[in-house]
């Protein structure tokens, strides 16, 4: 049996989530400090990738990371190609899962209480600390819920992948675009094992959510 | 110990144009929902900026545009007390005091502090609880003991009391003076409560609209309000318009009355003010006729409501208010009011 597919779903799902992490919450938290007008502006295109269908997405990629485009080329000085590798489809579904955890982080942090961070101020913290140790733990779960979602979403990313990573078995290969190559060559029962393992991973994805959600009602009713 | 704030800011179409000097102890600043309170608080302590002015406080310049110096709130060292005392949720009493401590880097002095000030504001036995598992006297207490152990040289009190209920609120008022008289700090406080005002502070300003109208001794501004507007934030019920038509008399057309004054009346005097506490049926001067409306009682409190024999119609009835106990057996015919208390008001 070749785990493949499952190995390489699990770790671009993994990369990417944690990409998102960072660069969706410092997205949310600057943006947020910005005048209305760029705004307005970057959040339509940090959004864009959540509306967008995924191939689309991909087209943009492959447009601006392809091998023979001026960042692909220059890449490729370092070793470095995200065509068609399998750390490529960290690109892939980073830039997909992206807007789920920036909208998220960014309704948490709209949400917080100004006055905490005032108050943190007044009594001279720094305002790293302030974010770090007061606004993130209040925001724990609006921030939660977002990585969970772009987790999930990065998981299951096909379109962009595809475009970006293809499929070559043992190399590229992910769930869902084994679940793709093994329909269309007619190999149900594989197709059908993939999608049972996909299931599996999602039922344990929403199990865990519940099982948080139900912890921190706890933590906050008593 | 002195702060001078002279700052202007523009939000929209809300203009704050403060001068202000406080001298020490307690100053309350009175004033009516968004006449710019807590936003003149919000500009002392640094979390807004002021479009231009100056803010100083103890010869150290806080705020100064044309220096182009603003310091960060970490640097202003004050200490600022929210309406919703603004706890860390996710850290315990002790935790919370800490914070007040980061300036500090011994640790056992921190230790030390943070138990001292636990012994001070009886929050010992609530060390550990969160702040939702505190009662809102302990809310208050804690978050004045965050901000009373980071030694601020000045404490900023916005609304302290408007988050508690009524009959907590008295209570705490007592424990709140008691400690700032324990810590002997100097206290700007916003209020839109009269009565938390006159109690807690030795000076008040009287806010409206963005301006502080008057300062001054609290007694002395509640005595004299001076403003059509500040009579009504110091509690008088009674006011119409007036115009002088003697050294010592005006004239009330709506309630068609003359009345004397204890003391001179200005050219430029617009209005005047009855405390409906101060009629008097045994008064020997500004004796009119009146005819009773309505009664309303309340716990303690009885409010006559009337008119006078010659008040305009559609004018609001006056209101006359005593203890319970000194309700008269029959009702006087006329009442009077001593010059003293009639208050002259001028334009704002």
């Amino acid at each position: 049996m070749d785990w493949y597919p499952l190995i390489n779903s699990l770790r671009i799902a993994l990369f990417s989530s944690v990409i998102v992490f960072f660069t969706g919450i410092f997205a949310a938290y600057y943006i947020a400090k910005l005048p209305r007008a760029i705004k307005g502006v970057l959040d339509v295109v940090l959004t864009l990738p959540m509306v967008l269908p995924p191939t689309v997405c991909g087209y943009f990629l492959l447009i601006l990371l392809g091998p023979k485009r001026p960042l692909g080329i220059l890449l490729s000085q370092f070793g470095i190609q995200f065509a068609m590798t399998w750390y490529g489809g960290i690109v892939a579904s980073a830039v997909v899962a992206f807007p789920l955890m920036y909208r998220t982080a960014r309704g948490a942090f709209e949400s917080f209480d100004k006055n905490l961070k005032y108050s943190g101020q007044t009594l001279g913290l720094s305002n790293t600390y302030i974010f770090w140790r007061i606004q993130m733990p209040a925001c724990k779960q609006g921030i939660l819920a977002g990585m969970i979602l772009a987790f999930a979403r990065a998981l299951g990313e096909y379109g962009a992948t595809s475009m970006l990573i293809g499929y070559v078995p043992g190399r590229t290969a992910t769930i869902s675009t084994t679940v793709y190559q093994l329909w269309r060559t007619n190999d149900e029962a594989g197709a059908f094992f993939w999608v049972m393992v996909n299931l599996a991973i999602s039922t344990v994805v929403l199990l865990v959510v519940n099982m948080l959600e139900r912890k921190n009602g706890k933590a906050g009713a008593k | 110990m002195s702060l001078s704030v002279h700052i202007k800011k523009t939000a929209g179409d809300f203009q704050l144009t403060i001068d202000l000097e406080h001298p020490d102890g307690v100053t309350g600043i009175l004033g009516a929902s968004g006449c710019g309170k807590s936003m003149t608080l919000k500009c002392i302590a640094g979390i807004l900026r002021p479009d231009e002015g100056r803010i100083v406080l103890n010869g150290r310049v806080l705020y100064d545009s044309e220096k182009k110096i603003n310091l960060k709130p970490q640097e202003r060292n004050v200490g600022y007390l929210f309406q919703n005392y603004a706890l860390f949720p996710n850290m315990n009493v002790e935790q919370n005091i800490l914070c007040g401590l980061s300036k500090e880097k011994d640790r056992s002095v921190r230790r030390t502090k943070m138990e001292e000030m636990l012994e001070v504001m009886e929050l010992s036995a609530c060390r550990k609880l969160f702040p939702h598992q505190l009662s809102g006297g302990q809310q208050q207490r804690c978050a004045l003991a965050r901000m009373l152990v980071s030694e601020p040289e000045l404490l900023l009190l916005d609304e302290p009391f408007s988050a508690l209920d009524s009959y907590l609120r008295e209570q705490l008022q007592t424990q709140v003076r008691t400690i700032l008289e324990r810590f002997g700090k100097d206290v700007l406080m916003v209020s839109h409560s009269r009565d938390e005002v006159y109690y807690l502070c030795s000076q008040v300003a009287v806010m409206h609209q963005g301006r502080i109208l008057n300062h001054g001794k609290t007694k002395e501004v509640f005595a004299d309000p001076k403003s059509r507007t500040a009579a009504i934030l110091t509690g008088c019920k009674n006011i119409a318009d007036a115009y002088k038509t003697g050294e010592f008399e005006v004239y009330v057309p709506d309630w068609g009355i003359h009345l004397q004054t204890k003391v001179p009346v200005g050219d430029t005097v617009c209005a005047v003010g009855l405390r409906a506490h101060y009629f008097n049926p045994k008064a020997r001067e500004n004796v009119y006729p009146v005819v009773y409306s309505n009664e309303r009682e309340d716990p303690f409190e009885l409010r006559l409501l009337f008119r006078y024999a010659g008040q305009k119609d559609g004018t609001p009835d006056i209101w006359w208010r005593m203890p319970k106990d000194r309700r008269p057996e029959s009702m006087p015919e006329q009442l009077g009011i001593a010059p003293t208390n009639v208050l002259l008001l001028y334009p704002e």
